[in-house]
C-alpha cells in the first residue's frame, strides 16, 4: 500500500492503494465516483475514459502510481464549457439507451471537440473508434458531436 | 392478439414445475407458470387479476408522480414509456414524473408471462393495457375526491396536467387531492380514452433516464455500494462442468484486504470463491490461486469438430416442424432448377458493457439482494432457494442494467445464486459478486451455433414451389422450466422465423435437429430470428435475382395476401428508400423483411466495400408496431437494434472452442461493432396504427445481416452463407 495524492474534478485526495491499482478502481472505490465505468479491463471498450491533464486516458489500464496529472471524471465534466455542450447535446439528441458506455463516450466526445471544434465525420470514427456501445447509439453519438460542436462555435462567437 | 391455445397436458413430464405455454401467432411465447405445490418456482402465485393503482402511482404532496415500472430498465426506454401510458390516461402533468423500477412482488408480474420479467420484447405489449387502466382508475379516484370536496358529481369535472377542474371555476391539484383519494374505492370498471384523446402517448417524448445517464449519477447495479461491503469473484473452471480437485490459496490469501476463499457449486460443476475488500485485491487474488481442476469425463466440445458434425446432421431429416403440401414436390423439380445452400452460424456472447453482477446480504431469517435482473421472479426464488428463504424473504431490488440482450434472463439464475452461495457464508456481510468480462466472455450462456440446409424447387414463374429446411443447433429450451416449449422433438425458438415465415411456399417442410452439447445455450435478442431471418432473407434475395425482379417487388409478389404488416412496411420502405436506385458505382444495396414479436420491419442498407469488409453508408427502416407509443423511443430502438445485429456480421463476432476452451477471453478476440462499423445514418419510418402497440427490442435485430450480404451479393456476386463474415 501506498499514499498517492490525486487532482479529481479540481480537488486533492489522498488514497491509500495497492500501486498497481487501475486509476479506474481508485476511482469507483476509494472516491465513490462510480460514473467512470468498468466495462473490459484491458482498454478496449473506452467506458473507463477519463481526462488525465487533458488528455482522454483508459483509467482501467493505467495503475495510480504513473498518475502525474491533474483528472476530469465524468462527474466534473460539466465544469467546462465543452463538457457542459457536450453533455447537452446528449440529452438534447436522445443519445443515450441503457447509458452505461456514455460516461467514456461524452469524455472521448469532449477530448475530441477540445482538439478539433469542426470535426469531420473520419475524425469523429478516429476519436470514437474506440468505444464500444453494445446498444449501439452510434449514429445518435455522431448527431450529438455535431450538434455540440456547433453550440460551441455559436457560444464562442 | 393471438389466439391463445394451451398446449399439452403437463402432467405427464417429469417436471417440478408445472407450465402452461401457448405460442403466439407470429412468435413470441406465452407463459404462464402454474401451481403444483413442489417447486419454489411453482409455487410463487399468479399477478393478481386486478391491479391497485397504489403499487404504481405515488402522488407526492410536492406535486411530482412517481410511477413504478414493473420491468427492469436496460437501455429499451420502458423506464419512459410505461409512465408515459398511465399519465396519459391520469392525465398526469409529465414534467413532474419520476419513474421508478419495482421490487421483485407478485403485482409486478407481467401480465401475460405471469413472472416478472422482460423478454420476448412484451414490455409494452403485455402492459399498455394494464398501464392504461391504472392510470384511468387513478384519475377516477382523484376526480371522485373532488367531486365530494365540491359537492357535484365526477362528470361535472374534467382533468388536465395533474389538476381537477370543477363548475365555477374550481380547481385542484392531484397532490391536494391525493389523501383523499387515496381512500375511494378502486373503481371496477373505467373508460379509457379515445386515441384521438392522447396527449402523451404517440408522442416523441425524451427518455426520462437521460440527464443522470449523461452525468455520472446514475447507479446501475455494479455502482451498488454498501456499509461493509465486500467483493466476490468466482475462478470457473476452464471447461463446462470441470470441478475443483485442489487449490493452493496461499498466494492469495497473503494479500492485504482479501477475506475468504472457498470453493462453491456452481450451474455444472464447482469453482473457487475470493472475497476480498475491494475489485482490485479480489482480481489479483483470482489470478494467484494455483487450482488443479478435475476434468475427468466432462465433455470438451470443439466447434470445428462440431461444425463437421452439425453439417452431416443436416443432410438427414430432422425432428418435423411443419410438414406441408406434397413433401415429393422437389423430386419433381430438375436439378438445374434448384438452389442447394448450407449456413454457417456460430456461437455468440451477448457481452452486455455492464458486466454481470449481483449482490446479495443474508440475514439468516430473510436477505436482500439488488439485481440487474430481467427475470426477476426466478432470481429472487433462486437466492432464496440457496439460502433456505421463502422467495417473499428474499427482498429483491431491481438495479438498472447496463445492457442486457437476454444475458440476464437465464432459467438456472447462475449470477444469483453464485451471490448467494457467498452470501451465506459470509452471513451479515452484504456481497457483491462481479463477473469480470473475461468470465462473460468465455461463461458460456451464448446464441448457440447452428447450421441450416435449405434446398428450394424454384417454378417456370421463378417462384419457390417446394422448399426444404433443416435446422440443426442445441435447444435453447430443453432441460429449463420452459422445457414445455419443445414439441414433438422441436424446440420452437430454433424454427421461429421459418416454420411461421409469411411467404407462400406451397410445399414447405422443416425439421430439426437438437443435439446435446456441453456449451450452455441462451437466448440472444430476437432469439431463433437471429439465424432464421439471415436464411431465409437471403434466400429470398437470392430468388428475386434469379427471377430478374426488384427485390421489394418480388417480396410483395412472395407474401401471403394476409401478411399485412410485411406488405406495409416494404410499401412504407419502397417510398422512402428512393435512394437505392441512384447509387454511386461500387456502392449496392441490399433489402431484407422480416416479421418477430409481431412488429415487421423492412431495411434497405447502402454498401461498399472498403478493406475487404462491407462499409454501410446508410440504413432506410420501415416499421410497423401498432401504435408507437413513443415515436422517439421506437426509433432509437430500431437505430440501436440494427447495429446490434451486425455483431454477428464482424470478423472477430463468433465465440469458438477448441478442446473445450473458450478461445476468446475480452473484447480483443470477441469484437462487437464499434462507431465505424455501423450505418453512418439510419432512417426509421413508422407506419401510422391505432392497433395494438407490439415490441421493440427485438424486432431490429433479425433484418440487418441479411440486408447487407444482400448488398454485397449484388457487388460481388457470391453468396455469403458463413458467419462470422470474416472477409468479403
Amino acid at each position: 500500500m501506498a499514499k498517492y495524492r490525486l487532482t479529481v474534478n479540481g480537488s486533492e485526495k489522498t488514497v491509500d492503494v495497492d500501486p498497481s491499482t487501475p486509476l479506474l478502481w481508485v476511482l469507483r472505490e476509494e472516491l465513490k465516483l462510480t460514473g467512470t465505468k468498468y466495462g473490459c479491463g484491458i482498454s478496449a471498450c473506452g467506458a473507463c475514459t477519463v481526462h488525465v491533464s487533458g488528455v482522454a486516458t483508459r483509467s482501467c489500464v493505467v495503475p495510480v502510481s504513473l498518475i502525474g496529472g491533474p483528472i476530469v471524471t465524468i462527474e466534473g465534466a460539466g465544469k467546462d464549457p465543452v463538457g457542459r455542450a457536450v453533455q447537452n447535446a446528449w440529452v438534447e439528441k436522445d443519445v443515450v439507451q441503457c447509458g452505461y458506455c456514455q460516461s467514456g463516450q461524452i469524455m472521448s466526445a469532449i477530448a475530441l471537440l477540445k482538439e478539433t471544434p469542426n470535426p469531420t465525420d473520419t475524425n469523429i470514427e478516429e476519436s470514437m473508434g474506440g468505444n464500444l456501445c453494445r446498444c449501439a447509439t452510434y449514429v445518435r453519438i455522431r448527431e450529438a458531436i455535431t450538434s455540440a460542436s456547433r453550440q460551441i462555435k455559436q457560444g464562442a462567437a | 392478439m393471438p389466439p391463445i391455445v394451451k398446449t399439452e397436458d403437463s402432467r405427464n413430464l417429469n417436471r417440478r414445475s408445472f407450465i402452461q405455454i401457448t405460442t403466439a401467432a407470429t412468435g413470441g411465447l406465452l407463459i404462464s407458470l402454474y401451481l403444483d405445490g413442489s417447486s419454489a418456482i411453482a409455487q410463487q402465485a399468479p399477478p393478481p387479476k386486478v391491479y391497485p393503482p397504489d403499487a404504481f402511482v405515488h402522488v407526492r404532496r410536492d406535486g411530482h408522480i412517481v410511477i413504478t415500472v414493473n420491468r427492469l430498465e436496460f437501455g429499451q426506454g420502458v423506464q419512459t414509456s410505461l409512465p408515459m401510458i398511465l399519465a396519459d390516461e391520469m392525465d398526469a402533468d409529465w414534467s413532474k414524473v419520476i419513474a421508478e423500477l419495482a421490487p421483485a412482488a407478485d403485482v409486478y408480474k407481467d401480465p401475460l408471462f405471469g413472472i416478472q420479467m422482460v423478454g420476448g420484447s412484451g414490455s409494452i405489449a403485455h402492459s399498455f393495457q394494464q398501464y392504461r387502466e391504472l392510470g384511468a382508475k387513478a384519475r377516477a379516484m382523484l376526480v371522485a375526491a373532488a367531486a365530494d370536496r365540491w359537492k357535484v358529481t365526477p362528470d361535472q369535472c374534467r382533468t388536465e396536467n395533474s389538476i381537477v377542474y370543477g363548475p365555477g371555476n374550481r380547481l385542484a391539484h392531484y397532490s391536494e387531492l391525493a389523501g383523499d383519494a387515496a381512500r375511494k374505492p378502486v373503481p371496477q370498471k373505467v373508460t379509457l380514452k379515445n386515441p384521438s384523446e392522447f396527449r402523451i402517448i404517440g408522442k416523441r417524448v425524451p427518455r426520462l433516464d437521460s440527464k443522470s445517464k449523461c452525468d455520472g449519477s446514475q447507479k446501475f447495479g455494479l455502482d451498488l455500494d454498501l456499509p461493509g461491503m465486500k467483493i466476490a469473484l468466482v475462478a470457473h473452471p476452464p471447461v463446462f462442468g470441470g470441478r475443483l480437485k485442489s487449490v493452493d490459496d496461499r498466494a492469495a490469501r497473503s494479500l492485504d484486504g482479501v477475506r475468504d476463499v472457498f470453493e462453491i457449486p456452481l450451474a455444472k460443476g464447482s469453482g473457487v470463491a475470493v472475497v476480498a475488500d475491494r475489485f482490485w485485491t479480489a482480481k489479483q487474488a483470482r489470478d494467484r490461486l494455483k487450482i488443479e481442476w478435475d476434468l475427468a469425463g466432462v465433455e470438451r466440445p470443439d466447434t470445428v469438430q462440431l461444425l463437421a458434425r452439425y453439417k452431416q446432421l443436416a443432410t438427414t431429416e430432422g425432428n418435423v416442424a411443419l410438414n406441408q403440401g406434397d413433401i415429393k414436390a422437389m423430386d419433381r423439380i430438375p436439378r438445374a432448377n434448384r438452389i442447394v445452400a448450407e449456413y454457417e452460424f456460430p456461437y455468440l456472447a451477448h457481452a452486455p458493457m455492464e458486466p454481470l453482477n449481483a449482490t446479495v446480504k443474508f440475514e439468516g431469517d430473510k436477505a436482500e439482494a439488488w439485481v440487474p435482473s430481467q427475470f426477476q421472479t426466478m432470481d429472487q426464488v433462486a437466492i432464496g432457494e440457496v439460502l433456505g428463504l421463502k422467495p417473499e424473504q428474499v427482498t429483491f431490488h431491481t438495479e438498472f442494467a447496463g445492457g442486457g440482450f437476454g444475458r440476464r434472463a437465464v432459467t438456472d439464475s447462475h449470477v444469483p445464486r453464485e451471490a448467494a452461495l457467498i452470501a451465506k457464508r459470509l452471513r451479515g456481510t452484504p456481497v457483491k459478486l462481479i463477473w469480470s468480462r473475461e468470465d462473460d466472455v468465455r461463461g458460456g450462456y451464448y446464441r448457440p451455433m447452428h447450421v441450416h440446409r435449405v434446398e428450394i424447387g424454384i417454378g417456370r414463374d421463378g417462384m419457390p414451389v417446394a422448399w426444404r429446411h433443416v435446422v440443426v443447433g442445441q435447444s435453447l429450451l430443453a432441460g429449463t422450466p420452459f422445457a414445455m416449449m419443445v414439441k414433438d422433438g422441436v424446440d420452437e425458438t430454433a424454427v421461429e422465423g421459418t416454420k411461421d415465415t409469411s411467404y407462400s411456399i406451397p410445399n414447405f417442410h422443416v425439421t430439426a435437429h437438437h443435439p446435446t452439447v456441453n456449451v450452455p445455450v441462451l437466448w440472444w435478442r430476437s432469439v431463433g430470428h437471429t439465424h432464421s431471418a439471415f436464411v431465409m432473407e437471403t434466400l429470398v434475395d437470392e430468388l428475386a435475382i434469379r427471377a430478374k425482379v426488384d427485390p421489394i417487388a418480388y417480396r410483395r409478389k412472395l407474401l401471403k395476401a394476409d401478411a399485412k404488416k410485411l406488405h406495409s412496411v416494404l410499401d412504407l420502405l419502397d417510398q422512402k428508400s428512393g435512394w437505392r436506385k441512384a447509387l454511386p458505382k461500387g456502392r449496392a444495396a441490399g433489402i431484407a423483411c422480416h416479421e418477430s414479436f409481431e412488429t415487421a420491419v423492412a431495411c434497405a442498407v447502402e454498401v461498399s466495400i472498403e478493406n475487404k469488409r462491407p462499409r454501410i453508408h446508410r440504413a432506410t427502416v420501415a416499421v410497423n408496431c401498432g401504435l408507437a407509443v413513443n415515436p422517439l423511443s421506437v426509433e432509437s430502438q430500431f437505430q440501436g437494434g440494427l447495429g446490434f445485429g451486425l455483431t454477428q456480421l464482424m470478423a472477430k463476432g463468433a465465440i469458438t472452442l477448441k478442446d473445450g476452451l473458450v478461445e476468446q477471453r475480452n473484447f480483443d478476440g470477441y469484437a462487437p461493432p464499434y462507431i465505424m462499423e455501423v450505418p453512418t445514418t439510419i432512417d426509421v419510418h413508422i407506419v401510422p396504427s391505432t392497433e395494438a402497440p407490439t415490441g421493440c427490442g427485438e424486432p431490429p435485430v433479425p433484418v440487418i445481416s441479411p440486408a447487407v450480404v444482400n448488398a454485397l451479393s449484388r457487388l460481388t456476386g457470391k453468396r455469403y452463407r458463413t458467419l462470422p463474415l470474416i472477409t468479403v
